[in-house]
This record gives structure tokens, sequence and C-alpha cells, in this order.
């Protein structure tokens, strides 16, 4: 937590420098384009600027919010206790998961995630255990049921662009109104995949909303290294649709641009790129250490940032949230946390026989003799 | 009956199943107006129009990647990647993606793409254009991968690809394109995988081929035969399923075994064919099987590629010795 210095407190080196960093990051986010912001960091929306979403969504994505920092904190001690396997936290970013996901309607839409997406795909159908039961290493968690529009997460780096372009191409040669969102990072805009993607994209006009999650790093790679580019969001035009630059901490900011795309989208028009300029506010993964390239600077001074703080103060601003109404959101959340690791850590622990079902849809003589000869053996 | 080519038997299974079903879409590099590079698109688009016959962006993994999403969509897709030695650069979308679609999601998706592609040398194409990478997808589980060596086995396996509700990588020699002619009945039939195929039958030793390879293992044969030396032939037909039960019977039925494919030596499926046989049929084999492969170089540009694949000379020679050894 920074301190707030006043006239005859002067600010410390440190201080300083964090404000130094701050302005540089603002500064390198910005780009020449146009960013659309609604909610300031201290929680006021811009004058001229109009609060998109009622007063109730707003409290129901905060607790989506709530929910995915709830779970990472969860989480994260649940792998050092040696319960989950590596997990990837979305905290920092919960304001551009959740306020894009908002924009899509789980009937017809598709998510076509990455992996940290995880109150998107949840607030989606993807059930919680399911997901906890991915990262905790049972196969069970790859499958989505039946009717939720969430493809399985994805590991390879923008792999899963072109199949987001391939379902919405063809869904609309199919004659449906959906719409394909598919999440990606900075890091993996670099992938191949990612211009060959967009660029069937534009080519076939699909309704696909390519989310481009700007969270400054991938890994220890910082976004400067990742492009020569001020920002990603102008890559759109070279593929003949347009690019969008949105605050990624500001929940009414991401719902607009996801609206307008997905709207877009619908009315035949073709993809539009959304670069959701946020942070990642500490590790990759479980399995990183980002002291060994982050400045401890940095780090703390996106908490002035934190998406979830800014959703709060304007909800105090309209009467609409206090500390009690906090604290028994987060009672409920904890509830519902505690249920889903519950309900994962019961589920079947996964079985030889897993290994060899869903290779192929009527396995080979060579493989079920394989799995005879396995499974007399176990 | 009718007489064709190996390429009018691909575009007859094309055309009649698209008209069959209207799932079936095709995608790929100038497979529309030019009705492909070997023409086995011919005449789809205007049979069927723009929103069945894609002419794609020159990229090979959005082409096999955006195939994977429009099965996901509820459509059929045959995707054609115009050259097997281009399939590098979608190989990342094939294996570890289409392949393993229904793994990953433990059955709720499956990636029913099939995916058509050239390949095989002796046809002088350009380099990169005649490599022969069968063995790099075998190690993809969860894919098929088929080899067709005539027209009657391309059609039928061609319906039996798109049909079937895994991945099939279908491997076409471009060699046979034209030169390959055999009778194809009109009307619809599949041919099975995993079923490996006698084309012809002798006392004295097995040659194991695929697709191309199957024809120079005939010829070698015809030459054996002045020799009075009898071959079998077996044509495995699909690498995934493989016919193991097919493959241990006629290397049995002759104890002396000689495998010839136009992949590289080593690591090539042809090793997959002998350790299958060590262990099955070990105690059979009179001789220690035999390879005739390419040598473990890059296929070579046009003016020397003669000296590269296997030629009829070649399996002559690995067969007498395979047939004097004690
Ligand atoms: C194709 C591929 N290459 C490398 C990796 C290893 N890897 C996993 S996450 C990651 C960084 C991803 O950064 P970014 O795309 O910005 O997403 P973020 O994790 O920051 O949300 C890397 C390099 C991978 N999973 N896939």
């Amino acid at each position: 937590m920074t301190a707030h210095p006043t006239a005859d407190d002067p600010k410390t080196e440190a201080e300083l420098d964090l404000d130094r960093k701050q302005e540089e990051v603002e500064q390198s986010f910005a780009g020449p384009g146009e960013r659309l912001e609604i909610l300031s960091p201290d929680g006021t929306v811009r004058p001229g600027a109009e609060v998109p979403l009622s007063t109730e969504q707003v409290r129901d994505a905060l607790r989506w919010m709530m929910l995915s920092r709830t779970v990472d904190v969860r989480a994260i001690s649940l792998q050092r206790q040696g319960r989950m396997g590596t997990f990837s936290a979305v905290r920092g970013q919960e304001a551009s998961v959740v306020g894009s996901s908002f924009a899509l309607d789980p009937a017809r839409d598709w998510i076509v995630p990455q992996y940290r997406e995880l109150p998107g795909v949840v607030r989606h159908g993807f059930p919680l255990d399911g997901y906890l039961l991915y990262w905790m290493g049972n196969p069970a968690g790859g499958r989505v049921p039946d009717g939720v529009k969430v493809l399985p997460l994805q590991i390879a780096l923008a792999a899963q662009l072109p199949h987001a372009v391939g379902l919405g191409w063809g869904l609309k040669l199919q004659g449906s109104d959906g719409v394909v969102t598919t999440y990606f990072g900075d890091g993996a805009s670099s992938e191949g995949d990612t211009h060959e993607a967009m660029n069937l994209a534009g080519v076939t006009r699909a309704p696909v909303v390519f989310f481009l999650q700007n969270n400054g790093w991938a890994i220890s790679t910082p976004r400067t290294k990742q492009t020569a580019a001020s920002n990603f969001a102008s890559r759109a035009e070279g593929y003949g649709f347009p690019g969008v630059i949105v605050d990624g901490n500001d929940l009414f900011a991401v719902y607009t641009a996801m609206q307008q795309a997905v709207e877009r989208a619908r009315r035949g028009e073709g993809p539009t790129l959304i670069e959701s300029q946020t942070y990642r506010m500490g590790a990759h993964n479980t399995a990183d250490d980002p002291t060994r390239y982050m400045e401890p600077v940095e780090l703390s001074g996106w908490d002035e940032r934190d998406p979830i703080r800014r959703v709060t103060s304007w909800l105090r601003s309209q009467d609409a949230w206090d500390d009690e109404a906090e604290r028994e959101m987060q009672a409920g959340i904890d509830r519902q946390v505690d249920e889903a690791i519950e309900s994962a850590e019961a589920f079947a622990p996964p079985n030889p026989e897993q290994i060899y079902t869903h290779v192929y849809a009527d396995p080979p003589e060579r493989l079920r003799a394989q799995q005879r000869a396995a499974l007399d053996s176990h | 009956m009718a007489t064709m080519t190996m390429i009018e038997a691909i575009r007859s299974a094309l055309r009649e199943e698209m008209a069959r079903d209207e799932r079936v879409v095709a995608l790929g590099q100038d497979i529309g107006q030019l009705g492909g590079v070997f023409r086995a698109t011919d005449g789809l688009l205007k049979e069927f129009g723009a929103d069945r016959v894609f002419d794609m962006p020159l990229a090979e993994a959005v082409i096999a990647g955006s195939a994977l999403g429009l099965a996901v969509s509820g459509l059929v897709p045959v995707a054609e990647i115009q050259f097997l030695g281009f399939t590098h650069q979608a190989f990342h979308q094939i294996a570890p993606q289409i392949a393993r679609y229904r793994y990953r999601s433990q059955g709720r998706y499956n990636a029913q793409v099939t995916i058509r592609t050239p390949f095989g040398g002796g046809v002088r194409t350009p380099e990169l254009h005649s490599d022969a990478l069968e063995a790099q997808f075998v190690q993809a589980p969860g894919l098929k991968v088929v080899m067709p060596s005539n027209p009657y086995d391309a059609k039928g396996m061609l319906l039996e690809a798109i049909r079937d509700p895994d991945p099939v990588l279908f491997c076409e020699p471009l060699r046979g394109y034209r030169l390959v002619k055999g009778e194809v009945p009109e009307g619809d039939y599949t041919v099975p995988f995993g079923q490996s195929r006698v084309t012809r039958e002798g006392g004295d030793v097995t040659l194991v081929a695929w697709s191309a390879a199957v024809q120079l293992a005939e010829r070698s044969a015809a030459r054996l035969a002045e020799e009075g030396i009898e071959a079998t032939v077996l044509d495995l037909r699909t690498l995934v399923p493989l016919d193991v039960e097919g493959l241990v019977s006629a290397v049995e039925a002759t104890g002396r075994c000689v495998v010839v494919h136009e992949a590289p030596l080593t690591a090539g499926f042809g090793a997959e064919v002998v350790a299958t046989l060590q262990e099955e049929a070990f105690y059979s084999l009179e001789a220690p099987v035999a390879r005739v492969a390419s040598p473990d170089t890059p296929y070579p540009i046009a003016s020397i590629e003669d000296y590269y694949i296997p030629s009829v000379e070649r399996v002559v020679d690995a067969v007498r010795r395979t047939v004097s050894a004690k």
C-alpha cells in the first residue's frame, strides 16, 4: 500500500521512483490511439461519460470479480499445500475478463479462452469445480458440460485463435447470430497463429471479437519486447477491421467496448480487435517468481489501479455499497468457493482407464490391446 | 465401372459427398476457381458455390485451425494443404490441436476434419514439394493417417475419411495422380480403415509398402518373378490404424520381408513395421527384415532425386539378399 504524502511530508526517493514508473507505464500504454475510459481510478465517472450498466448489474459484475479474486487466493494456497497443480491467477485483470464476458449472451455466444479467464468462462456456464479440477490435473476438468458454449482452456498460446475464427465463420455460414470471443495475451499476439487468424477473420468477416489482454507481461518479457508498436490495437487496421484500446481496469469501459464489438459482429459487420490494457498483479502463475524481473515498486504501484477497488468506490458513491454489503457478499462467495473446492476434491480421482478414453471415437485395435495390457498390469 | 485416374477418383468422392451431405465444405489454397493445383476440386465451386468451397488465404495453420472451428460449429470440413511438405506450417494445429481435441475435451468436442494433401517424389517438383512426412503424423495420437495407393481405394477411403468422426490426414501420392488408373464404381462405397490388402501373391518374400511405394513394390515383384523369386505385395493402406493382423499373417506366410517406403530410413514408418514383426512374428522369420527407404538426407533438388527415392534396382537387391539369407 502506498502512503499518501502531504506538503510537509515530502515524497521519499522510492515514492518518486514509483511515480515515475507509473507515469512511464501510463504513457507507454496510451500510445497514439485513443483509449476508452469511463471510470477513473478514484471511482468517479469521467465527465461526459455514461455508465453502461445498471447498479444491480454492477453489483453482479463486482460479485464475479470478487469471486475470481477469492479463487485466486485459495488456489494459490492450495497449490502451496500440494492440493493443486500450477495455477494462473486473474488478479488485476478482473475488470477486463468480467466486463467483456458481461457483453456476451451465454445462450448463443461462444468463449474460446486461453487460460486466464476464470470469471468469464464460469459466468458462461463452465462449472467452477470443473475449472479447479482442470488445474488439479484431473482429466474430467477438461470436459465442458453439454450446452455450455465454451471451448476447452488452451495452453498452446494463440492456437485457439484459428479455432475461434473457424467457429464464428461456421456459425455465420449456418445462419446463426452467435458471436465468438477469443481471449489471448500480449505475448500470444506475437504468435503466427494470431496473424493468420485475424487475417482470415477479416477476409471472411467472421463474427469474432479478438480480446487481447495486454497485462504488460508475458512471463518475464515486458510488452515493449513483444512489439515495437506503441499499441496492439492498431494492427487491426491491417486486417481490415476496427481495433480499439480500452482501459482494462475500468469495468465500464471494457463492457462498453465489448458490447459495441459484439453488436457489430451480430449485425454481420465482422470482427473487432479489443486491446484491453490491464495489469497482471503478481506472478505469471504459481511456478513463477516475479521478483526476478519485476521491480517491487512497480508491483505495489498497481494497487492504485485495482479494478475491484474502483468499482466499489463507484458503488459507494451511489450509496449502493458499504462494509456490511461487502462482508455479506464476501461470505457468500467464500461459501461458494469452499463448496467448489470440496466438490473438486471429492471428485473421483483419475483412473488408468482415462488414459485411453476419448483418443478416438472407436479406438484402433492396437490401442485397445495397449489398454488391455496396461489395465491388466494395474 | 469406369476407369479413372487417382485424381478423378478423389474428385468424384468429394463431389458425391458434398452432394450427399450439405454440411461438407472444402477449403484450401487455390481450390475454387482454379480447382486446386492438381485439379482435385475442379468444378466444385461452380457446382456448390462459394459458401461451400473456400479459397483460403495463404496460411496453412489457419486452414487447419479454422477447419477445427468449422467442425465444432457443425460443418464437416475437407481441407487441402497444397503439399505435405507445407504441413510443417500447420503441424502445431494438426498434431496438438486437431488430433487431441476429443481427448482434451473428454469427448465433448471432436474434430471431424479431413486434411487432404499430396506428397512424394519422382515428379521433379521444386524443393520441399516431395517430402514424405507420414511418420511425423503417426506420432499424433487421435489422428488417422491414410495412404491410398490406387483410385479404387482413394475414392472409398476418402468417403470413409470424411464420414469418420475422427480427424484424418489423407495423403495422396502425387506421382500417381494421373499415372495410376483403375476401375472405380460410380456410386457410394467406402473402404474401411485398418485393413491391408494383398495386391500380389508369392511364396518367397513379402514386400510391405503403402501409397506410391506400392507400385514400386509391384514393379519390383514383376522383375523378381523373372528371376524366379515370387513376392507377395502387401499394401498397408492406413498407417493409423495399422492392420497388425494382416501384416503379421502376410509375413508369416513367406517368412521373409522387405519394407519399402519413400520417407528417410531412420524412424520412418518402416521401423515401426519391423518392430511390430519382431514382436509378433519373430519365430516365423527366416531372415532379418530389410528396409528400402530414402537416405537420411533432405529431399534433394530435382536433377538428383532419382538417386534418392527407392528404385526397382534397390528393392530387387534387398529382396535377393533377404531371400538368400540363411
Ligand atoms: C506456444 C507456446 N509457447 C510458449 C508457451 C509457454 N508460456 C506459457 S504462458 C507464456 C506467456 C504468455 O504471455 P501472454 O500471452 O501475454 O499471456 P499472460 O500469461 O500474460 O496472460 C509462455 C511463454 C506456451 N504455453 N505456448
